[in-house]
Formats: C-alpha cells, structure tokens, sequence
C-alpha cells in the first residue's frame, strides 16, 4: 500500500518535471533551496541539494550525473581506454505541508554492488531513497520508505558532484554496502544552540542476508545483501536491522559523527522451525568533517569496523572482522572568476584509502591474514561552479590476497588515471 | 583574467598530454619467470577454452552454485592461489586407510574430511580408530607435462633404482581407477588391473580428469556426472544427496581441466649464474636427483606444446619410502604409509613468495625453510641428507641458491 503510495506520487511528481520542461519557459523555473552546508549536518546532505522549483507546484526537483574516463593497469595488464557512465541520480522532492516532506531519488548505477557475480548484469535502476518525513518537533520527525541507512557520512552524503574523486571510498562503498537503502523506518531530530549542532537519527529497516558470508567475492563482503532481489520484501532473519548515528557539530571545530548498525544477517528458521543459531553482523563508524579556517584546507575522514558472527566449522577466507577507512584533503587553491565564471575554484586534493578485509590471524599458522588494499590518490579539480565538477585523479594501490600475495588477478600495484565529471543538474 | 584563464588552459593541456601517454606510465608485467605461470602455446581456439577453465579454476562457489554443504575450500585458486605451492589455511585432512587393501572408512566419509561446512549443518569428525594425514596443496604448474610422461619412463627409473647403493628403491603407486577415466593409450596395466597413477602427495590419482573430479567433489561439495554424490556426514544420518542437475556440468568441468593442463611449467631463474650451477652439481652429487629427476621426456599430446617435450619437473612420479617421520599412518592406493611421491622441486624459489612470504613445505607444509624440507627427510632418502649435513658452507649455500632458482 505504502509502495504504491509512493509510486504513484513519484510519476506525478515526474509528469510534472516533463510538463515544466515542455514549457521551457525560464521563468518559470528558480532556483530552490541552496546548498546550505555551512549551518547543516551531513544527515542534511540528502535535503541540502540544489533543486529546481517549477512555478506554484509544489514538487521541486533535482538530481545528478557522473561520467568519467579510465585508464588503469594491475600488474601489467591494463584494459585499456573506460568511458563509463557511472550514475544518474534524480530527486523529486515535494512538501505537502511545512511539516510533513516527501522526497525520492532514482539512480542508474553501472555497477552498483562491485560484486563479481553481479558485474555481468550490468546496470541497474533502482529506487536508492523514497521517504516520507513527518516533523513533529525539530527534536522528533518520523522518516519512513525507502531509506538510506545512515551508517557513516558518507552513505549519507555521497552525490557525486560534491567529491573531487571519480571513485568512490573503498572502504565506504565495497566494505560497508554502498548508499545501502532499505525499507524501513524511524525517527530523527536535531537541536541548536550558537555554535554547537546535535542530531540523531534511529532506524528499524530490512537487513542483510546469508550472502555476506557466501559470495563470489569470497571474502565477507556486506555489499553483496545489495543483489538479493527480494530484501525489500522480507527480511532474511525476521528480525529488523537497526541503524543509529550520532553527529555533533561546532561551527568551529567540525563535524564529529558515531554511527552503528546491528542485524541478525542469517536465515535461522525454516517456516519457523528453528533450523541454526543466530548471527549477527554490526559496523561501528567513525566519521569527522571540517575545515580549517586560514587555508579553508577541507578535511573529509571516515573509517568502520565490521563484525560478523561466523558459523562454526567455516572458512576462514571469510573474515569476522574488517577495517577500512579514507581520508580526504581538499586544498582550494584558486577562487575567483576565470572563462566568465565568477565563483570557479580549482582544488587540489588527496585520498588515502585502507581496507582490511580480513582482519585477524591464520587458525593454521598464527600468521597474519591480508586481504588488504591500500590506495593514495592525488587529484586536481575545476568547479566552475560549486554544483559542478571536472576532476583528474591519479591511483596508486597496492593490494594482498589473503596470504599476503601480489601476484595474481587484481593483485599487486595497481596505477590508474582518469578524468571524470560531475554536475547537479 | 586572462593570466588565470590561461592557467586553467594550460593545466588542461598538460592534463590532455599527459593522459595519451599513460599506458607508459602504468605498473610493467610482472617478469613471467618470477610470477604465475601462463599457458604453453596455444591456438586460438584453445586460448579460448584455456581462458575460460582460468575463470572458472579462480571463480568462488557459494551455497546457490553448489558448494558444500561439507567442504574444505570455495574455489581451486582459494588452495592454488598462483597455480603454485599452496598455504597450511587450505589444509585438508584424509584418513581411513593403513595398507594396500583400501579406505576401510568409506562409510564414515573416509577418504576426505570435509572441515568446513555451511550454516546449519554439523562437522564432521574423523571417526574413531581412524589414522589420518594433512595435505596442502602441491604446484599445479607444469602438471600436464607430469600427465604425459609415459608409464614406460615411470617403470625404468624404478628400475634403475633396484642397486642403488644409498638405498634409494621406489615403485609407482599402483591402484584402481574409476569407470569415467579412460586409460592412456600407452599405460601399462598391472596383471590385477591397476594402473600406474601420479598425482597427489601419494600418487593415487590417475589423471587430471580424476584429479579435477575429485577436487570438485571432495574439496568443494561439488557435485559433477563423474561424482554426483555429495560429501556427506555420517553422524547426520542422512543419505548423501545427489542433486538432479550436477552443480558442475561437464563443459565447466572440462575447460578447468584443459587449464590445469595447459599450464607452463615454471621457469629456472639464473641457471647460468656460477653458483647456481656448482649447486646443480652438489645437488647430483648428493644423490638428490636419484628421487628429485632433473630431465623427464613427455610423450605425444594433441597439444603441440606439451607434445615431446623435455623437461625439469625434478620428480620421479615413484613413491619413496621417507622414513618414520614422514608416517603418518595414512596412505592410498598400494603405497605404504611411510611413502611419498618424490614432490617435484620446480616453483620451489617462487613457494615463500606466494605462502605469505614463509615457506611451508612437504606433505603437510611442516618444513618452514628449504633447509628443514630436506633434514625431514628419511628412510630412503637417508644418506643423501647425511651427505648433504656435512657439505662445506659454500656447497651448502651454492645448493640453496640453486634450489631457491627453481
Ligand atoms: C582445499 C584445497 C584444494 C582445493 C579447493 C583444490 N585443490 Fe587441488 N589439490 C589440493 C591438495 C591438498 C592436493 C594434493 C592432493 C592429494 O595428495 O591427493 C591437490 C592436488 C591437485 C592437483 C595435482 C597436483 C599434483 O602434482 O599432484 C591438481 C592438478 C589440482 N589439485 C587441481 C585442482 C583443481 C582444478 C581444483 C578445483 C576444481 C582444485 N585442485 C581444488 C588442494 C586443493
Ligand atoms: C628417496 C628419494 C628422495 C631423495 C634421495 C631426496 N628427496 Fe627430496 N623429497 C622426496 C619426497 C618423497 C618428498 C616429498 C615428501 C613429503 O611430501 O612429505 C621430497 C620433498 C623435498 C622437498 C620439499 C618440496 C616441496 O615442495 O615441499 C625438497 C626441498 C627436497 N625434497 C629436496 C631434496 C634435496 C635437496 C635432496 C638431496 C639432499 C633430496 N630432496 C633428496 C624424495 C627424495
């Protein structure tokens, strides 16, 4: 019922972004709500969009793409020359009264899970965010539908014009699920007071499923609950997932943000027959944002934990326990107007990436296990206008197999170009 | 404005030039001598199908793809991860047979423990009274020149052994084989029926189909036409399952046996470097190669590359008594617990590059150092370690540096 709700409300929505643009009647169309980062917290990100509003309707709508080209080679072996298309994100938002928000994203994504077994089905449309706020008080709003789990900020924060790297983070998108949304719903609220910002956020939504333990990935690997085709449906464990974060902000200090995610993972009963134990899986996320006031040197970083309970008498290819994290520095070096734009800036940029996908030791020898990857990616990037971005980005990594080999397929150093861009539209 | 907009144009360009030369100033290939084996030369079509047995020798199977619900690993690559010596984390475990007359476990899931099992099931346990033994997994490299060389070499060097003065003896591992191999058109059948076989750490399998087979099988619950039944549990109580479609089909099956086969041997690094060829002749001198046979000579193959070749596996395809040390109280086929096939020696220099950077070697990966391999070695091979124990500190490292260009 709710879906078709929301379905039916996505195509006038939609009818309405057509018959705006038929029109092509500029005036009819301003520019809505800003990019107000300055006074918002990351769980803003998904509001703080630069939207379109077409006359007295009340729906505004947004929405982005990311193309790039790639160059890049592991080992020796490169697969030469990549245009891909990477995403196309669409927002429509819509406020039914002051207090109550609706608002929805559509994404292509080319590969959306990273999963080996799913690369060969291509691209996929998916409803990422589809959820109806209700505000009860700025302490108190009931968020419901398709949403995305705010487990780190950049789950919550992740459009791709708003980055100076083509890729995504690693750890954020290949360890903890990608802009992983679900159906569900919760609560949130946020308080001010001068310079200091609160906010919460709780959920109850659908979860994993027995396929983080069991992938072609072969290694624990949450993202691939993404492919199963009927979590928005059920819930592998009957039991619902939760997810909860924690931000503070100080207009001085910077953004500080706690996340946490806890789900039974497992199909433990068969038509309630009680067939195993339960296993749950959690993330523990850190994240911290802020800018340094004299350089206005930006400052992006965010690492997790994950834990997954782990069957007894398992492979130990599949870990219990990851690690990974990035750090994003982003250097403005010049403002100003330059080819007739008049707030263009040029940025200079670096990401340091690590991912442990097996954190712990050999039951066998007492070794370490690897599986771990570590990447630097300086880049350099031109926003004509801060909702667009041409950037050029350089990767050096260098990835282990489990046992600490380099040589093999997609092991060893692993050097890459490419130059994307990126623009709300 | 213009100095700016001119910065911008020519960081642009410079960007531009930069990307058109950037297969230059990408990472170089890896040195094939000192990396993972390709395949011989091959036609295009075998290119093909060598191509898609490499996918599926590295793909992972997982519970809808039929693994398990008993295995030890998910895939071959996760036990042959660079086609060369595997890691004690893959380890499987054998048990149930003492002497010639067979696996007297087969009712209690002999010979293969599967240590791994999927949720909800319960492990399996090496039944009571049951002797056993632990296998990683040998090189695959070059095991389609070892598939070839004809039982009439294998029965010579045998032969050859019978006055050996350090008594070095040796006999191939006869046994029986299943229905779905065909022999060799040049095998050499026992008068009881059994057949010389060569692979595995005792020598008890046939060929590289068998092989294959039974890795799909016992290592991975993956059952195929040759094996439908899964690995079962006996303390389960259940029969084992035998799904309607096998969870390999044959074209699968046969495309990973085509790239095992196909697979280059691995090359010698610095052969003519001064030491490594006085460690040669230490190597001989010792009496190493009597087991460890530097020169084999395949037979025909529709392959043109395997076809008569000549080649330093470093292994005579015998099993060889090695002492009490080495017994385990295990074995297969007419082998005695105490003997092994002379493992070959070939990839040993590249084995601690792909073991995590330690080296574990024979059988089990219980010898961490070249060095150790060879003090562990017994019966047999006795007297060429009491040589090698009193080698001068320079033979000692011209005989290691030689085995490390292996
Ligand atoms: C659990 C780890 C494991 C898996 C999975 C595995 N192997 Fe093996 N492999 C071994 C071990 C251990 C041996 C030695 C077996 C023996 O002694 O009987 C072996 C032996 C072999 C040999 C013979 C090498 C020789 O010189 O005797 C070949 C060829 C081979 N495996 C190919 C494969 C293929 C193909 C697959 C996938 C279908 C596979 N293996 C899966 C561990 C594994
Ligand atoms: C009587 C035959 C025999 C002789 C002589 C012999 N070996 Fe071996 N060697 C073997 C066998 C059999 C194995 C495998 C034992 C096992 O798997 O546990 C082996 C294993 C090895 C290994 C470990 C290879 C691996 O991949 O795990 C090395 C190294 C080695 N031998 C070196 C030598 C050297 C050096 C000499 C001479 C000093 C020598 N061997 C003499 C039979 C022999």
């Amino acid at each position: 019922m709710k879906i078709r709700l929301l379905f039916t409300s996505l195509c006038m929505s939609l009818a309405s972004f057509l018959h705006a643009n038929a029109q092509i009647d500029s005036s009819l169309l301003k520019n809505g709500t800003k990019d107000t980062a300055k006074n918002a917290l990351t769980m803003d990100a998904i509001y703080s969009r630069p939207f379109l509003k077409t006359g007295k309707f009340p729906v505004s709508i947004g929405g982005y793409i990311e193309s790039n080209w790639q160059y890049t080679g592991t080992s020796g072996i490169s697969v030469g020359n990549q245009f891909q298309f990477r995403r196309f994100s669409l927002f429509v938002a819509s406020s039914i009264t002051s207090k109550i928000k609706f608002l929805s994203e559509i994404e292509y994504e080319n590969d959306p899970t990273g999963d080996p077994a799913d690369a060969k089905s291509g691209g996929r449309f998916e409803i990422e965010y589809a959820a109806l706020d209700i505000e009860l008080h700025p302490l108190l709003n009931i968020r419901g539908g398709m949403i995305v789990n705010p487990i780190g900020a950049f789950n919550q924060n992740h459009d791709g014009p708003k980055w100076e790297f083509t890729d995504r983070p690693i750890a954020m998108t290949q360890m903890l699920p990608d802009t992983w949304s679900n159906t569900g719903f919760g609560i949130y609220g946020k308080e001010y007071t001068g310079k200091w910002m609160f906010g919460y956020e709780f959920y109850l939504t659908g979860g994993l499923n027995d396929s983080i333990i069991d992938n072609a990935a072969g290694k624990t690997f949450l993202p691939a609950a993404n492919a199963n085709p009927s979590r928005f449906t059920s819930s592998a464990s009957g039991a619902p997932m939760y997810t909860g974060k924690l931000s503070l902000r100080n207009t001085k200090v910077g953004e500080l943000g706690l996340s946490f995610m806890s789900d039974i993972y497992n199909t433990w009963a068969v038509e309630g027959a009680p067939v195993d134990d339960k296993r749950v899986a959690q993330v523990y996320d850190i994240d911290f944002n802020t800018t340094l006031p004299w350089l206005r040197t930006n400052i992006i970083t965010e690492c997790a934990w994950v834990y997954v309970q782990m069957p007894p008498n398992y492979t130990q290819q599949y870990a219990n326990k990851q690690f990974g994290g990035f750090i994003d520095i982003v250097q403005p070096v010049f403002r100003g107007r330059v080819f007739g734009w008049d707030h263009a800036t040029i940025n200079l940029a670096v990401r340091g990436e690590y991912v442990d996908w097996n954190v712990g030791n050999f039951a066998a020898t007492g070794a370490k296990m690897y599986n771990d990857l570590w990447s630097i990616m300086p880049a350099i990037s031109f926003r004509p206008t801060p909702q667009t971005v041409v950037r050029f980005n350089y990767r050096r990594q260098m990835q282990r197999d489990i046992t600490g080999n380099t040589i093999g397929a997609a092991l060893g150093l692993t050097e890459g170009y490419s130059l994307g861009i990126s623009t709300y539209f | 404005m213009r100095k700016k907009s001119a910065f911008v144009t020519a960081a642009i360009v410079i960007a531009v030039a930069t990307l058109t030369n950037c297969s230059k100033m990408l990472p170089k290939m890896i040195d094939p001598n000192y990396g993972v084996c390709g395949p011989v030369s091959l036609s295009s079509a075998q290119s093909v199908l060598f191509a898609q047995g490499n996918d599926q020798f590295f793909a992972i199977r997982t519970a809808s793809t039929g693994l398990g619900p008993y295995f030890v690993s998910t895939g071959c690559g996760e036990c042959h991860s660079s086609d060369n010596r595997g890691h004690p984390f893959t380890m499987l475990t054998r048990f149930g047979q003492t002497d010639s007359t067979g696996n007297t476990f087969l009712a209690k899931g002999g010979p293969q423990l599967q240590n791994a099992c999927l949720p909800g099931f319960t492990s399996q346990q090496i039944p009571d009274g049951a002797s056993s033994s632990k296998f990683i997994a040998p090189i695959t490299a070059g095991v389609g020149f070892l598939e070839l060389i004809p039982d009439s070499a294998i029965l010579a060097m045998a032969a050859a052994n019978v006055n050996n003065p350090d008594g070095v003896r040796g006999h191939p591992n006869y046994s029986s084989i299943p229905p779905y191999v065909t022999p060799f058109a040049n095998a050499i059948p026992r008068a009881d029926g059994k057949y010389i076989c060569r692979f595995g750490r005792k020598a008890a399998t046939y060929d590289l189909l068998q092989q294959v087979a039974t890795a799909y099988n016992h290592d991975m619950g993956i059952t195929s036409t040759f094996m439908p039944f899964n690995p079962y549990n006996y303390l389960d109580q259940t029969a084992p399952s035998s799904p309607s479609i096998p969870d390999v089909d044959n074209t699968t099956l046969n495309s990973v046996v085509f790239y095992v086969r196909c697979l280059q041997t691995p090359n010698q690094r610095n052969a003519n470097d001064p030491t490594v060829m006085n460690g040669n002749q230490v190597f001989v001198n010792l009496g190493c190669e009597t087991c460890h046979k530097q020169t084999l000579t395949t037979g025909y193959s529709p392959i043109d590359g395997l076809s008569y070749q000549t080649i330093s596996p470093f292994t005579d395809l015998l099993v060889h008594d090695m002492g009490q040390g080495l017994d385990d109280g295990y074995t297969e086929g007419n082998a005695k617990t105490s003997e092994w096939r002379t493992a070959p020696l070939w990839g040993l220099g590249l084995a601690a590059g792909v073991q995590g950077g330690s080296y574990y070697l024979l059988h089990d990966g219980r010898a961490h150092s070249i060095e150790q391999a060879i003090q562990m070695h017994g019966g047999e091979a006795a007297e060429s370690v009491t040589r090698f124990n009193s080698l001068s500190p320079g033979d000692r490292n011209a005989l290691l540096t030689f085995l490390k260009s292996l």
